[in-house]
């Protein structure tokens, strides 16, 4: 079951490249989350690919935080979502530029 | 092997990827984005990263993307078409995603990350034990602080998505 580290960390790359089309392109909020789900899971990946390589274990523990964070960072950013929602009645980012409440 | 098995998981992996950004329906994009997830654990089982695959499976597969799902369905979002005819946008986002590849790709032909033979993994690496001893020696700290982080995202999460009170005047 060997595969080249170099392999995997383009893997990465291209989906995090992926992830950033959508940030940058999609004006639905709750799809630029989901790109940045991406991303995050892309960085995963070349860390859990570096790890191997290394024969550590150290990396796949920062794989752990980072699934941590995100799964924090999805809990507030949909409630977010949802309160403005309720004031706004849009998740159109365009139309979302406004801080003021 | 191995690697043939990559290359045919790394095509579906950016394929399922490419659908979640591309596809105009959210609750489909967020379906592509759980086989996207799906395929990296499988991935990451390649990679002997046992532990992570399944916490990969179970916490984004499983617990996000519910949460994601729960969330477009109750905000009821249609098909969202603004997004055609903005080929600017499109230009600009797909400069970037150049860009990105083409520093990432030439760092690492170039610098030279550790070649093809990674030799065979020690015994029970990547298993839930290997983790755990990192996780509760070397990064206990982190730990404990990732369980206030979550306690925080809790209340703020409650607080931030209940009904909002009016102010009440005294």
């Amino acid at each position: 079951m060997i595969v080249p580290t170099e392999w995997v960390l383009m893997l990465s790359a291209v989906l995090f490249a992926i992830g950033v089309v959508g940030v940058l392109v999609r004006r639905n909020v709750i799809v630029i989350f989901m790109a940045i789900e991406l991303m995050l899971n892309a960085v995963n990946l070349s860390f859990v690919a570096l790890a191997r390589a290394k024969g550590a274990v150290d990396g796949q523990v920062v794989v752990f935080f980072v699934m941590t964070v995100a799964a924090a960072e999805a809990a507030v950013g949909l409630a977010i979502i949802i309160a403005s929602f309720r004031n706004r009645t849009t998740v159109n980012a365009d139309e979302l530029a406004l801080l003021r409440g | 092997m191995g690697a043939a098995l990559f290359l045919v998981l790394a095509v579906l992996t950016v394929a399922a990827a490419l659908g979640v950004v591309l596809h105009p329906n959210p609750v489909k994009s967020a379906l592509f984005l759980v086989v996207t997830l799906f395929l990296l654990a499988v991935v990451f089982v390649l990679l002997e990263a046992h532990m992570i695959a399944a916490l990969q499976i179970i916490v984004y597969a499983g617990a996000i993307m519910v949460l994601f799902l729960f969330v477009i369905m109750l905000l009821n979002l249609q098909i969202d078409d603004p997004e055609r005819g903005r080929r600017r946008l499109v230009l600009r986002g797909l400069a970037w995603a150049g860009g990105i590849l083409l520093a990432v790709e030439l760092a690492v032909l170039t610098r030279g990350a550790p070649v093809g033979d990674v030799g065979t993994a020690p015994a029970g690496y990547g298993g839930a034990e290997a983790v755990a001893k990192s996780l509760f020696t070397d990064f206990l700290l982190p730990f404990e602080l990732t369980s206030i982080l979550l306690l925080v995202a809790v209340v703020g999460a409650v607080v931030l998505a209940q009904k909002q009170r009016r102010p009440t005047i005294s």
